[in-house]
């Protein structure tokens, strides 16, 4: 465990992760929940989302605008996300200035005021964001093959949520989900940067230690462990390019398996980082993919991605073609690398490039203040923070054989969603 | 009482602190700033508390100079820099660079090409190196202009439905008339086509100089190794046959609204983007207009803008402001997402916006609340070795001076409401902008 690190649990549940560290005179705190589109039901997707956007809109003590301009004033950014496993707030600040955001979040876990006219104000926004993704085709190839690639699990469904959906959510809907799920049992602070953790601890105590609010029943899915038959979506659309997406079953993110199958496509499609406020990347031409695909005139572009989840998500591969490369070799070729991987040794060198591409992107990554307090946060809502500090090393102890393993456990071809996104008028 | 906090102002004694904390930030005594043989700047910050360097460099060119029927040259040419050199092929290039999770990547504006590179500092050398080799000695691979010009293809088809960037294309094609910024660099798809290897050879022979070559380095590093890096790599570079890029003075401001709007099918979302001219970077209008801006279309949740369109209206999830200063000129652009039904009212309710604007000073609260959050977040933008990096660049490409970052409070605390105006009214006119629309509906204009 990294030694500046400190993990604390008041009496009513709040679990609050400190890091001091004083080259910066900057202090991230992120608030995080332990709600997203996984606990949503039928008839309510998108409402995680919605909830967050409501958070915005004001307390009796903070009212709208007051809220906001309280942060910026005094030199903060802020944002929230909303994600498919948990909901997170962050601020970061000047280390002298972040009393306001403790005392700002405190306030918002529980007296959020949801107006009805800010809700129904909120509603076209919501949808306003959502008539944004939908002229992205790869936002639409995106969520018919996540709906194919569940029965039954919420993840099945868009983090937005569903425009129907969006349309009939009430306001008590909105209030009664933030009711159940922002409480202090059910929340995670993580906060790095210039502060002494002891007088940052006695603030959140005192801050909080009124908080007696227990969360709701909080709807728990089934985790699916892996789609049961082959499955194949074609969408068509506007536009003169042609996208092929290949979901299959992603291991949840606390097993071994993840960290193989995060090597797996590290070697496949290039090295991607899990960080979500950027620090640097690493380009992916020598991945077997890029090479097999892209260097050969096959594909324009070639990508991939795994998610840290709770339960099992989904990999995906992307390759992005014109219309006048050949879809079905594409998908051949795909596959026969894919195949490799199951009956081939991959070579240590190999797994050796990685693990340096990991050490790298994890190095760059943590170079900020609030990368480093989004990270103790994050793993903490899949696993705890001790996750983070041990990634490299649960990388490092991926070996050849497990990577095979892993390969043909999750990397099945008839366990997998083929998309493709047509130009309407191309052929493709 | 749980929120003492609430509606605090930050008050002269309460600034002292913030103002202590960027005496810590880049200046004269801890950036170094070195001339190599060849006059090339090459400027370093040294920062041990992570482990990597990021690298930032500018050369003076870009897609002003593309022919007509060629446009996009300048990015084809500096897209293909990491296509292989005469040293290294593409393949042993790019395992150089992953093999050490390094990244290095060459882009392209209409006046400049930068490259940026990333790496852990005991790779310092490689970036170096490969910058280098890129610049200098591009080999121009056939096979690999031809895989070149078919990902630039697909990403342009990719552009053409993209509303936003048909918005934007649109604004500057209207906002520059006759001029090279009406121009997208990378081109359109006829314009790639014709591009031969001759045509990136002779590019990179006539524009690619060490002159006006400006490099900086932040991170775990010091300056006697980046000066000598620099020195062994790019010393000995020097192109006296460059052809000097002239300025092209752009044309006039519109004299009334030119409203424009382009169909892109089956879009549920169109893009606005609308404006005219602002200020340039070394302009004394800038910072108030900087500032104003942060009021306009910034502050808290997209300012004065994202309070009418989005927060008191709901017509948008995202409605903002944005000022963009160059050398010679700069833009001044208000852009907005939102359903095709609502854009037309959104447009009037910026105009709304921009009328208020310049009619009246912004308040005092207004002005000390932007005036703290520009000056308390600075310390944030130059948290990371890449916000460093691009920070120093520009003060060294508009000589704004190395205490920059540290005269930055004073500079912003001396701007008043009335020089906000008396900057804002030069360029911002409700009735003299380009309105230029993508999505939905017939084209017009």
């Amino acid at each position: 465990m990294d030694s500046n690190v400190q993990e604390h649990r008041l009496d009513n549940g709040l679990k609050i992760i400190t890091k001091e560290m004083h080259h910066v005179p900057l202090v991230s705190q992120w608030v995080w929940y332990r709600v997203g589109s996984r606990n949503e039901t039928s008839g309510r997707t998108g409402i995680s989302h919605w909830v967050e956007h409501m958070q915005f809109k004001g307390t009796p003590a903070y009212p709208i605008n007051v809220l906001d301009h309280a942060i910026s004033r005094d030199g903060g950014v802020w944002n929230a996300m909303t994600s498919l496993d948990w909901t997170t707030y962050f601020e970061t600040m000047p280390s002298h200035k972040i009393e306001i955001a403790i005392s700002l979040e405190a306030d918002r876990m529980r007296n959020s005021l949801f107006e009805e006219h800010e809700t129904e104000l909120e509603r076209t926004v919501v949808i306003s964001e959502r008539e944004g993704n939908e002229n992205e085709p790869l936002f639409r190839l995106e969520e018919a093959v996540q709906k194919a690639g569940f029965d039954h699990h919420p993840y099945r469904h868009q983090v937005i949520g569903e425009l129907g959906d969006l349309r009939a959510i009430s306001r008590e809907d909105l209030f009664n989900y933030y009711r159940c799920h922002y409480t202090p049992d059910n929340a995670v602070i993580a906060v790095a940067g210039d502060f002494r953790e002891s007088e940052l601890i006695e603030k959140y105590s005192r801050l909080y230690e009124g908080f007696a609010d227990k969360k709701g029943e909080i709807t728990i899915p089934v985790p699916e462990d892996r789609i049961e038959m082959g499955r194949r979506i074609e969408i068509d659309g506007p536009g003169n390019t042609v996208y092929l997406q290949l979901s299959f079953r992603s291991p949840a993110a606390n097993t071994d398996d993840f960290f193989a199958l995060v090597v797996l496509d590290s070697l496949l499609t290039g090295p991607s980082s899990l960080a979500m406020y950027g620090g640097g990347s690493v380009s992916n031409k020598t991945s077997r993919l890029y090479q097999a695909l892209v260097e050969k005139d096959l594909a324009a572009s070639i990508s991939g991605g795994v998610q840290a989840t709770i339960d099992p998500y989904l990999y995906e591969i992307l390759a992005i073609l014109q219309p006048t490369q050949p879809l079905d070799k594409v998908l051949g070729i795909l596959d026969e690398e894919i195949f490799r991987l199951h009956e081939e040794t991959i070579p240590e060198e190999e797994i050796e490039r990685a693990i340096k591409q990991a050490k790298a992107l994890f190095a760059y990554s943590s170079e900020s203040i609030t990368n480093q307090a989004f990270w103790m946060g994050y793993s903490s809502m899949f696993a705890d923070h001790t996750w983070f500090d041990n990634y490299l090393k649960r990388i490092e102890k991926v070996t050849p054989s497990q990577l095979a393993e892993t390969a043909k456990k999750y990397l099945d071809q008839e366990r997998r969603v083929v998309g493709i996104y047509r130009p309407k008028n191309n052929g493709g | 009482m749980l929120l003492a906090s609430t509606g605090q102002r930050i008050t002269g004694d309460d600034m002292n602190p913030a103002i202590e904390n960027l005496k810590n930030l880049p200046g004269p005594d801890t950036i170094d700033r070195k001339t190599i043989s060849n006059g090339s700047i090459i400027l370093t910050f040294s920062n041990f508390n992570n482990q990597s360097i990021n690298l930032v460099g500018l050369l003076e060119n870009g897609g002003v100079v593309d022919p007509e029927d060629k446009l996009g040259l300048a990015h084809f040419t500096a897209s293909m820099l990491s296509r292989g050199t005469e040293k290294r092929s593409f393949a042993e290039y790019h395992d150089a660079l992953e093999s050490r999770g390094a990244n290095l990547v060459f882009s392209c504006g209409s006046q400049q090409t930068w490259f940026r590179g990333k790496a852990l500092a005991e790779d310092t050398s490689l970036l170096f190196e490969l910058a280098a080799e890129s610049l200098r000695f591009p080999a121009f691979p056939p096979d690999y202009i031809e895989r070149l010009r078919n990902q630039l293809l697909a990403g342009l088809a990719i552009r053409d439905q993209d509303t936003s960037e048909v918005a934007s294309l649109l604004f500057d094609q209207t906002l520059f008339p006759g001029h090279p910024f009406s121009h997208p660099v990378d081109g359109y798809i006829e314009t790639i086509q014709p591009i031969t290897r001759d045509d990136l050879i002779t590019f990179h022979q006539d524009y690619y100089t060490p002159e006006g070559l400006i490099l900086v380095a932040a991170g775990a590093v010091d300056s006697t190794q980046i000066g000598e890096l620099a020195e062994k790599h790019f010393g000995d570079w020097n192109n006296p046959a460059a052809i000097k890029i002239a300025v092209q003075p752009v044309p006039s401001a519109p004299s009334k609204n030119i409203r424009k709007h382009r169909y892109v099918e089956e879009k549920s979302q169109s893009d606005l983007f609308m404006g005219s001219y602002g200020p340039s970077r070394p302009s004394e209008d800038y910072l108030p207009v900087f500032l104003g801006n942060n009021i306009l279309g910034q502050f808290g949740l997209m300012g004065r803008i994202g309070e009418s369109v989005r927060s008191k209206s709901g017509l948008a999830y995202h409605a903002s402001s944005s000022i963009n200063g160059w050398a010679d000129a700069g833009t001044w652009e208000f852009v907005a997402g939102l359903n095709p039904e609502n854009l037309d009212k959104a447009i009037e309710l910026i105009r709304d916006e921009i009328r208020r604007f310049i009619n009246s000073p912004v308040s005092a609260e207004e002005l000390n609340d932007s005036k703290s959050n520009l000056i308390g977040r600075l310390p944030l933008s130059l948290e990371s070795n890449a916000g460093i990096a691009n920070a120093i660049l520009t003060i060294e490409r508009f000589n704004l001076g190395m205490d920059y970052y540290q005269r930055y409070p004073d500079l912003m605390q001396s701007i008043t409401a009335q020089k906000i105006l008396d900057s804002s009214r030069k360029f911002l006119h409700p009735d003299k902008m380009v309105i230029a629309s993508a999505g939905e509906g017939k084209n017009t204009g």
